[in-house]
Parts: C-alpha cells; sequence; structure tokens
C-alpha cells in the first residue's frame, strides 16, 4: 500500500475514533502515566534497598516513608492500567460495532450489480474479519506502539539520570537482540512458506478424498489415496520439524543475548560501585539497573510485532473502506413519485430498452413490449441463458443503458424503489428464507398481517398441511436458509410470503428439477391461482405456462432472439421450434 | 488425552529428553540471582575485583548453557511434537477410510475435514508448547520459591503466600474468561449469519423493501455481541492490575522485612536483591503459563476430538464366507427394511423383490421415499436393519467389501470427479483399464464426443470435483468411469438429470446394447425414462408400493399413475 493511501486510511479509522476522542486521549494519558510509575517503582525499590546497608546500619524511618511511596505508586499504576484497560475494551468494540453497523447499512444500498459481482464470502470476511482486524490491529497497535516507544524512551532517561555509561553499554548491545530475532525470522519464513504450500497440498487432497469419501469406497480407491496421502504426508513432516524448531529458537536466542547485557550491566555496574567518587553507583541503584536491563529488549520486540500487525491493519481497514466507499445505487429522485396500488392499471412497458452488463457485450438492444394488465409473458431459453436479466430490470435492480421501462404509463426511474417493487411479487428458484419461525416468513412482506391471513396464505399456496406437520407448526424456527425444509417446501413458503401481499404484478420463476413432481404439481396450481387477473412474467419451463402465455420471450446467451406467441413461433420455424423439439419432442 | 499419549510413546527418547533439557535451562536461570547476590555481597562487599570478573564469567557461561540446553530442547519438542501429529494424521486418515456410509454420515465430512487438518494443527501445537513451555514454567515458579528458602526462610514465607494468590488471579481470570470468550465467539457467528442471510436473499430484501428492518435486526445483533464483549473484556481488565500489585507489594515486604532480617545480621543487602530479582521472575513465568495452558485446553479438546473418532469401529462385520452359487438371480432383497442411524423412522421398510440377471429394473417414487437408500444396500453401503440382501447369489455380509464392490459399478446421484486427468479418473473404474477400454466406456456413455474436443483428451486435466465440467458432461463421465469396469450390475442413481431427452435416449440404448449385459438399477423421476423396463418399484414412503412394468403399473398402481399423470397432464410434457 502506498504512503498517500495509508495515510488516507488512517484519517478514515480516525474520523471513527472522533467519538471516543476524549476517551482515547484519557487513555494514551494514562498510558503514559503507567510507563513513567512502572519504570519509577524500580528506582524506589533501589533506593530502599541501599537503605539495607548491613547489621544495625538500616534507617527504618526513611525506609517506612520510601515503602509507603513505593505503595502509593503501585496503588496508582494499577489503577491506571485497569481503568485504560476498560477504556481501550469501549473504544475498541465501539469502534468495531460502529464499523460493522455502517458497513451493513451501506450494503444494503449497494447496487445488486456490485453484489452479484462480488462473492457472499469475501463480503462477510470485510465485515466480520477485516472490522475486527482493524480495530485490534490499529488501535491496540497504536497504543502499545505508543507504550512501547515510550518506554524505551523513559527508561534510557531514567537509566542516563543515574548513570550514563552503563546506559552506552545497555543502548550498544540490546539492538543485537532484534538483529538476532529478524535474522531468524527471515530464515523461517520460507521454512514456513513451504510448510503451509504443502499443507495446503495436504488439505486439498483430504477435502478431495475426505469430503467424496463414499465415492472413494464405492469404488475401493483406498489403498491409492493411501499412498498419496503418506506421500505428502511424509514431505509434511520433514518441512514441519524445520520450521518449528528453527522459529522456536527466538526466544531462546533473544533471551541469550539478554542474559549477556545482565552479566555485562552486572559487571560494569559492580565495578562502578567500588570506583567511588562522582562515577560511583550504590547497590540499590545496581539493582534498579539490573530489572531495567530485563525489561528493555521487551519494548523492542513488541514494537517489531506491532509493525506487522499494524502493517496488516492497514490492509484490512483498506479492504473494509473500499467497500463502504462503493459507490450506491443512484437514490430515488427528489420528486419521486410515491405509486400507490389505486394508481395501477397493471401495465408494464419496455421502451426502446438497451441494457449490458458489460459495455464489451450488449445484451438487450432496442426491447419493445407492451403488455395490458393480466397478461402473461413467458420467458424461455437453456440454462444460464440470463433470465433473471428481465427481473433485474423489472425491479429496477439495475438501470437500463438506454430507452425505459415504464408501470401504469410512468418511467419508473420517476417513482420510488420502494413503491415499484411494492408492486411486483417475486418467487425466485433460489428460494430465500430469513431465520426466523415460519410465520414471521410468511408475513415478511406484511408484518403487521393477522393470524387467519397469514394460515389464509399458506394455505392458498398449499403450505399450511406441511406447515401443520412441522414440530412446532408455525412457531418452527428456520435456522439459515430454511433448514430442513426441503426444496419444494421452500418454494411453497415463498409463495405463500407473495399470498399474503397479493400485489398486482409477478415475477416467477418455475420449479426446479430437485422437486419431485407431485410437489411440483402444487407449486404449479399455486402459481395459476396467483396468477389470475395479474400481469405476470414467469421464467418457464413447463409447457403449458409456456403455450398459454400471451408472449414468449426466447433467450439466448444474455439476449432476447425471438418473440411471439407459441404459434407465431413454431410458424417462424427458428430458434423456438427447435428448442420446442428438443426439449418437448424428446 | 489417551491417544495422543499413546502416539507421544513412540517418541520416548524425544518426550523425555525435551522437558529434561528445559529443566536443565531453567536451573540455570534459577542461579544467576544467586550469583549476583554473591558479586553484590563478596565482589563489592570486599572489593574483590578478581571474583567480580569471575562472576561474570560465571553469568556469560551460564547464559551459554542454557542456550545450548533450550536449544536441544526445542530440538527434541520440534521433533515429538512434529512426528506424532504426522503419525496421527495418517492413522486418523487410514481409519476414515475404512468408514462405512453410516459412519461417514455420522461424522460428517465437513468435520472429518476439521479432525485432519486444523484439530491435528492445533494439537502438534499444543504438545510442542506442553514440552517446552508448559514444564518450565512452573519449575521456575517452585524453583524460585525453593530458592528464596536457600536464602532466607524467614522471607521465603512472603513467597509461599504470594504464589497461591498470583496463581488465583491468573487461573481465575483465566478460567472465567474462557466460557465468555466462547459465547462472544458464538454470538460473533450470529453476526456473521445474518450478514451472510442478507448478502444471499439480497433480492428477496429489495423486493419485499426490507433493507431498514434488515438494519434494525442486524443492529440488535450487532449491539448484544458488543455488550458482551464488554462484559468479558472487564473481567480481563483486571489481571494485569492485579498480578502487578500482588507482586510488587510483595517486593515492597520483602525490602521491610529484609530490612529486620538486614539489621539483625541475619540477611545481606545482596540477598535482598537475589530475592526481588526471584520475585519478578515468578511473574512473568506465570503469565506465560496462563497463555500456554490456554493454548494446551485448546489443544486437549481437538485432541478429545480426534479421539473420539478414532475410538469409533470403522469398518463392517463379515459373516462366513459364502461361496456363490450359479443363479439367475442377480440381487434379492427379502423383507428387508433400513434405519439410518439416529432416525426414529424407518427408510426402507419390508421390501421383497427379486432382479433376475441382465434384467433393467427401474425405481421410482417421490423425493425422500426410499430410492437411494434401496440401491445403496446392494453394494452395501449401508447395512439392512432387517432381513436379508442377497447379490449374485451369496449375502452380500459374506463378501470380501472390495470383491462385491468390484463386480459392482455404480453412478451416484452427485456427479463428482477428482484431481488429476480424464484417464486418472475413468481408472478409478478399473486400474489397469487400456485406452481402448476407456475409448469404448465413454462411446457408451455418450461422453466421446466432447472429450475427443478437449485439448488432450484422455489426458485433459479434471479439476477438484471436476469443475471445469458442465453439469452433463460430468455425470456422462462418472457413467463412463462406472462401464469401465464391465461390472456385472450397474446402479444408475437418478444420474442422467442434466441430460437433454435426446442424449438420455441414446444413453439408455447404449446400455441396453452393451456386449456383457449387466443387470441395470435405473432410478428416476421420470415415468418416461422407466417405460422400457422389465421391472419398476415404486417406492412411496419407503414401502414398495407397486412392481412390474410401464403398462401393468398404470393399470394397477395409484401412485405410479398419479405420478405418471403429474408429468403428462400439467403440461404433455414427455
Amino acid at each position: 500500500m502506498k504512503r498517500t493511501d495509508s495515510l488516507a486510511t488512517l484519517r478514515k479509522v480516525l474520523r471513527y475514533l472522533k467519538r471516543y476522542r476524549l476517551l482515547f486521549v484519557l487513555s494514551l494519558l494514562l498510558a503514559a502515566a503507567i510507563v513513567v510509575l512502572t519504570l519509577y517503582l524500580p528506582v524506589i525499590t533501589g533506593d530502599a534497598i541501599d537503605l539495607l546497608l548491613g547489621k544495625d546500619a538500616v534507617d527504618f524511618g526513611a525506609l517506612a516513608g520510601l515503602l509507603l511511596r513505593g505503595a502509593i505508586v503501585i496503588g496508582l499504576t494499577a489503577l491506571a492500567q485497569w481503568i485504560m484497560n476498560i477504556l481501550n475494551n469501549r473504544i475498541t468494540f465501539g469502534v468495531v460495532r460502529q464499523l460493522r453497523q455502517d458497513a451493513f447499512t451501506h450494503l444494503q444500498s449497494l447496487p445488486l450489480s456490485y453484489l452479484d459481482r462480488h462473492p457472499v464470502g469475501d463480503i462477510v470476511s470485510r465485515v466480520i474479519a477485516d472490522a475486527e482486524q482493524v480495530t485490534d490491529g490499529l488501535l491496540m497497535g497504536f497504543s502499545q506502539l505508543f507504550t512501547g516507544i515510550l518506554t524505551i524512551l523513559g527508561t534510557l532517561g531514567f537509566m542516563l539520570s543515574m548513570h550514563p555509561l552503563i546506559t552506552l553499554w545497555v543502548v550498544l548491545i540490546t539492538p543485537l537482540s532484534l538483529f538476532v530475532a529478524s535474522f531468524i525470522a527471515k530464515r523461517t519464513h520460507t521454512l514456513f512458506q513451504k510448510q503451509s504450500e504443502i499443507r495446503a497440498e495436504q488439505t486439498a487432497l483430504v477435502d478431495e478424498m475426505i469430503g467424496s469419501h463414499k465415492a472413494v469406497v464405492a469404488f475401493s480407491h483406498e489403498d491409492e489415496a493411501m499412498a498419496s496421502f503418506d506421500e505428502v504426508n511424509e514431505r509434511l513432516e520433514g518441512v514441519a520439524r524445520k520450521a518449528t524448531f528453527f522459529s522456536s529458537l527466538t526466544n531462546p536466542c533473544t533471551r541469550f543475548v539478554n542474559n549477556l547485557v545482565y552479566a555485562g550491566v552486572a559487571l560494569s555496574g559492580a565495578l562502578l560501585c567500588l570506583g567511588g567518587g562522582t562515577a560511583a553507583l550504590t547497590i540499590g541503584q545496581l539493582s534498579c539497573f539490573l530489572s531495567y536491563a530485563n525489561q528493555y529488549t521487551k519494548p523492542f520486540n513488541e514494537i517489531s510485532g506491532v509493525i506487522t500487525e499494524l502493517q496488516n491493519a492497514m490492509t484490512c481497514a483498506g479492504r473494509i473502506f473500499e467497500l463502504m466507499e462503493e459507490a450506491p445505487e443512484t437514490p430515488d429522485a427528489a420528486d419521486a413519485v410515491t405509486l400507490s396500488r389505486d394508481d395501477l392499471n397493471g401495465e408494464v412497458a419496455f421502451d426502446h430498452v438497451d441494457f449490458s452488463y458489460t459495455p464489451e457485450r450488449e445484451l438487450i438492444r432496442d426491447l419493445n413490449l407492451h403488455l395490458r394488465q393480466g397478461q402473461r409473458v413467458a420467458i424461455v431459453g437453456p440454462t444460464g441463458c440470463g433470465k433473471t436479466t428481465l427481473i433485474n430490470l423489472l425491479m429496477r435492480f439495475y438501470e437500463v443503458n438506454g430507452g425505459s421501462v415504464q408501470v401504469s404509463g410512468r418511467d419508473i426511474r420517476t417513482l420510488t424503489r420502494h413503491s415499484l417493487r411494492g408492486c411486483y411479487g417475486m418467487v425466485l428458484q433460489e428460494t430465500w428464507l430469513s431465520t426466523g419461525t415460519v410465520r414471521e416468513n410468511i408475513a415478511f412482506g406484511r408484518p403487521d398481517a393477522s393470524e387467519a391471513e397469514i394460515v389464509a396464505a399458506a394455505k392458498a399456496a398449499h403450505a399450511d398441511s406441511f406447515i401443520r406437520r412441522l414440530p412446532q407448526g408455525y412457531d418452527t424456527v428456520l435456522e439459515e436458509d430454511g433448514g430442513a425444509l426441503s426444496q419444494g417446501q421452500k418454494q411453497l413458503l415463498c409463495i405463500a410470503r407473495v399470498f399474503l401481499c397479493l400485489p398486482p404484478m409477478l415475477i416467477l420463476d418455475e420449479a426446479t428439477s430437485s422437486i419431485d413432481t407431485r410437489t411440483e404439481l402444487k407449486i404449479q396450481n399455486a402459481f395459476a391461482k396467483l396468477m389470475q387477473g395479474r400481469t405476470s412474467f414467469v421464467v418457464a419451463h413447463r409447457l403449458s405456462t409456456i403455450r398459454e402465455a400471451d408472449l414468449i420471450l426466447v433467450m439466448k446467451d444474455g439476449s432476447i432472439i425471438e418473440q411471439g406467441n407459441h404459434k407465431a413461433l413454431l410458424a417462424q420455424n427458428g430458434f423456438y421450434a427447435e428448442l420446442y423439439r428438443k426439449q418437448f419432442e424428446g | 488425552m489417551k491417544i495422543y499419549l499413546r502416539f507421544l510413546r513412540e517418541y520416548p527418547r524425544e518426550s523425555v529428553l525435551a522437558p529434561l533439557f528445559k529443566l536443565l535451562e531453567a536451573c540455570f536461570d534459577l542461579c544467576v540471582p544467586l550469583v549476583v547476590a554473591a558479586m553484590i555481597d563478596r565482589g563489592i562487599g570486599t572489593g574483590d575485583t578478581g571474583f567480580l570478573w569471575k562472576m561474570t564469567l560465571l553469568l556469560v557461561l551460564l547464559a551459554f548453557v542454557g542456550l545450548a540446553c533450550s536449544v536441544t530442547a526445542q530440538y527434541f519438542a520440534s521433533k515429538a511434537a512434529v512426528g506424532t501429529a504426522t503419525r496421527l494424521r495418517r492413522e486418523l486418515f487410514a481409519h476414515m477410510q475404512a468408514f462405512t456410509y453410516a459412519q461417514t454420515d455420522r461424522v460428517g465430512t465437513a468435520s472429518m475435514i476439521t479432525r485432519m487438518t486444523s484439530d491435528i494443527n492445533q494439537l502438534q501445537t499444543g504438545i510442542n508448547i506442553t514440552l517446552r513451555l508448559l514444564l518450565r514454567s512452573p519449575i521456575i515458579v517452585f524453583g524460585a520459591v525453593a530458592m528464596a528458602f536457600t536464602v532466607s526462610v524467614r522471607l521465603a514465607w512472603i513467597f509461599v503466600g504470594v504464589v497461591p494468590l498470583l496463581a488465583l488471579v491468573v487461573f481465575g481470570v483465566m478460567l472465567g474468561t474462557i466460557p465468555l470468550y466462547r459465547k462472544v465467539q458464538s454470538r460473533l457467528d450470529r453476526v456473521t449469519a445474518a450478514t451472510r442471510e442478507n448478502l444471499n436473499g439480497a433480492r428477496v430484501v429489495r423486493a419485499f423493501c426490507k433493507e431498514d428492518e434488515e438494519i434494525r435486526r442486524f443492529d440488535g445483533i450487532n449491539r448484544a455481541q458488543t455488550a458482551l464483549q464488554e462484559r468479558t473484556g472487564r473481567l480481563s481488565a483486571l489481571m494485569n492490575p492485579l498480578t502487578y500489585v500482588l507482586v510488587n507489594l510483595a517486593v515492597l515486604l520483602i525490602i521491610r522485612q529484609g530490612g529486620f532480617s538486614v539489621a539483625a545480621g541475619t540477611l545481606t543487602q545482596g540477598q535482598v536483591v537475589a530475592l526481588v530479582n526471584y520475585m519478578a521472575q515468578i511473574l512473568v513465568e506465570l503469565v506465560k503459563l496462563a497463555n500456554s495452558i490456554f493454548t494446551v485446553t485448546k489443544a486437549v479438546a481437538c485432541g478429545k476430538r480426534i479421539g473420539a473418532v478414532l475410538d469409533m469401529p470403522a469398518g463392517q462385520e463379515r459373516i462366513a464366507d459364502e461361496k456363490p452359487q450359479r443363479t439367475g438371480e442377480a440381487v434379492s432383497f427379502e423383507k428387508v427394511s433400513l434405519t439410518y442411524d439416529g432416525d426414529s423412522a424407518p427408510s426402507l421398510q419390508d421390501i421383497t423383490f427379486t432382479a433376475l440377471r441382465g434384467q433393467t429394473v427401474g425405481v421410482i417414487g417421490g423425493t425422500g421415499a426410499g430410492k437411494s437408500s434401496l440401491v445403496q444396500l446392494i453394494p452395501r453401503f449401508y447395512e439392512a436393519t432387517e432381513g436379508s440382501v442377497r447379490v449374485l447369489g451369496a449375502e452380500v455380509r459374506s463378501y470380501e467389501p472390495a470383491t462385491l464392490r468390484g463386480r459392482i459399478g455404480i453412478v451416484p446421484q452427485k456427479a463428482e470427479l477428482f484431481r488429476g486427468t480424464i484417464r486418472s479418473n475413468l481408472q478409478w473404474g478399473r486400474k489397469d483399464a487400456d485406452d481402448a477400454a476407456l475409448w469404448q466406456a465413454l462411446e457408451d456413455a455418450q461422453a466421446a464426443d466432447f472429450v475427443r474436443e478437449k485439448e488432450g483428451q484422455l489426458d485433459a486435466p479434471v479439476e477438484q470435483k471436476g469443475r471445469n465440467f458442465s453439469g452433463g458432461q460430468r455425470q456422462r463421465l462418472t457413467i463412463a468411469r462406472a462401464l469401465v469396469g464391465q461390472p456385472e450390475i450397474l446402479i444408475l442413481d437418478d444420474s442422467a438429470s442434466a441430460l437433454d431427452y435426446a442424449t438420455d435416449a441414446r444413453l439408455r440404448e447404449a446400455l441396453r446394447k452393451l456386449p456383457y449385459h449387466p443387470t441395470i438399477f435405473l432410478i428416476s423421476q421420470r415415468t418416461a425414462s422407466l417405460r422400457a423396463c422389465d421391472q419398476i418399484l415404486v417406492l412411496e414412503d419407503g414401502r414398495l408400493v407397486g412392481m412390474g412394468t410401464h403398462e401393468t403399473l398404470l393399470r394397477d398402481c395409484a401412485v405410479y399413475r398419479e405420478i405418471h399423470e403429474s408429468q403428462y397432464k400439467g403440461g404433455e410434457e414427455a
């Protein structure tokens, strides 16, 4: 990431901090106080130790004073630590919550073209994992960095004030431990990379052989699977052992350097204690130095860890802000009309519509349709021919590139999206149910519906009988994506959902092959009941639907290649005629 | 737990030497404060510069020896940990390979994969940490207390008082937060689920204009998670300040009580410094201990999960060898019932039928009627709960599984291919099949045309699960895979659903003409595909409600008629 980008990202994160700026400043002040107090304590204990000169040479009065001062320092430090921890929690958890909320809210206004282009897993990981990483890494990282630098400076200051010469010794040798640590990290990096490569290879193999275990058993392929597994497993052992060993050297090695520093401080300090004069050192000061020497490398190690963490967090922040800055749908026009049901006459028109998902590939060119109340359009074509494109335009999920789509004679862009979408009832092939009870799902479009209305809708959709057979009937809680319901049952619920709203226009997608034919018949009946008197668009698979349609749109590779009614299209003897023969005459 | 101890036992030297060297290192670490005390008391006290140099040399020496010990320990620890994980992984994989369908169902492939990958990796880390750190920390803590006693018995009692208090704080906070963290995690899972659900249903949400309500719902879930997180945070926020207070107050106490001893002449200044150093060491190690225990408890949980899978018996029992008789019967079911593990209702009930060699048997019925269950009993993928299944003249349970399955070709509902080439996939059917045999199978499966168009033909690459082929191509390749073995019984479990009618018809024609005349079981949703079968089994709710030819069933079997009519009346769809 470039520096300017990083700065921009950082500014955005700071915007989120704004609400907490007082707490944040307080937290930093506390951190500074903690550092100073923590470093001051060894000075007090050092002074106290200096009072313990020997037999009958202990100044208990002075000692008591020092100890009291020590106790106060300890109490203050602990209090400051506690408050700081609480503040930091409040800030980080608050910021991550806000980030997620904003991201989620923004998702609701993003155009479907964005959602269609990005895998769900990717967006979810931005909202969940990246947001967490940002607060953990960036906020805590910042606070740790601050404490770390302050500790280093503070330690230097305290040491210098006591004895410059030993300080020099500490300052010169300590970087060695950093050097050792980074040396090892560099060496192990390639090993770890190799390890994760082989691990990935093994996971892929396991994924395949265990994931498709039934096929492995069916073909008695177990021995071959075992042989390939063994081969990878042995390679993994070799690399993993090296990687684990070399990476575990970091601690002993830095500890070793630290021990050398310690020995050096002990020797030089002791010699200075002997020396006398102005350069002399007391034993208490020596003990104080020793405790500094012990702690001095710690912030260095922490800082190097924090820096990688920070970089990582910046990348994550970049990803989540990228999502949040994605341009939302063009908002409803300021003078957009709210179409009420009374204004509707069921007319839908496509007027010289041009549309394409990408500029390179033109899909729909100059499409003209005019439907009167109650007319039915069947959309036909092989799988993957882009039948959803029309749905996208009707519901204004996507915007036309040219021309206009009209409802009751009005360009849909002059209407509010909500009122437009409220005119349509939609049942898609990929059934989607929300987590909640069956009742809540049926009442999805009209949460205020009465119990009688809900049951009536379920009955109309032929769903009532199976719902009553569920363990808790209408109160059965459906887990994510409908849980234990069969595909057909889910579709019936989706139909019931539409029945409750009874919108004047319909968009339907006919049943899939995963439903047995008798459930399919129920769905057909429910669809037929729904369509009575309503202008409807049906992605059709069944001959009856197609033949009874007022207009058939034949789609191929995303574009509409033929249109007309059944007879006209057969007479035309083109793609539709061919499709018809292939599909229905066997 | 038991399980990985068993594997650890295969590394006796490593698992003893690693902690032993850690112990040595810890002992050397514990000597350091004593050396410093000697420097202060004797070196500085008497002005003996030579002694100071000697002691410093000793410190350097201790540092070196400590490093050597530690490196040795790490070496053995990583060897034992990685070795154990490797063996365990192999054993687990082999064990899972021996699972039957029922066992696979019980565990679930997703968790089988988790056991194999992340669980074992966690366990490896756990073993490594146990051997390296878990033993070092208690040694240092108790060692420091012991050393304190050698310095001053009177002052050592302060250690005895403080260490349990420290342990109480460290472990208390940890034990208190672990279940809370778990809850936080499950709340977070809810936030994740809500996001995913919303994205998956974006069209529906917008069609019903529910955006604002979704935002409100998310806000509720999100806030609940944050609230719990803060509660957890408040508890863990206590750890640092409390330990800091305890340790440092103890230090002050040591100095104060030490003051009395020094004044009495029973303790030297250097010894007080040594005691203060020991106290500092204890804190560092306790925090490390707490962290490593966290890792180790996670590893133990993973180990338990792995153990549970390993403890599950795998494989099927065989009854005594039965010499297959030469009969004209290919498959016969005698009052067969099947109840899946954990189900209360049977999926198949009282099924009796006989299929003769060379016959084509159709199986039809609604979703969940038991069609797949029925055919999966033939290669003994599942065990009949009651009744007997005889295949090719012998009870299925008398066969060596590989022998039985070698004579049966099955095309599962889900067309799955494996990474490799078309050739390597087809050879699953018969390992030594030559190109001519493979092409013949492809021809019969109506797959030869598109394979010929592929670059590399038989050697064309196949990606995981066969992603680089269309649904229809995958189905035809899995049919070819089953045909390569020239099976005596061929089972097609609704495996032509993605084929268009013409191809489906050609396929059925080719199967009828196979020179080795296999007995064919054909599952289908559509009566049209079964019209030519010698015999059709009609299933409803696990029961056989009709058996006969298309014509007799149309006449006699209400369920069959209903299915047939639902496919014809609605749209004259064939």
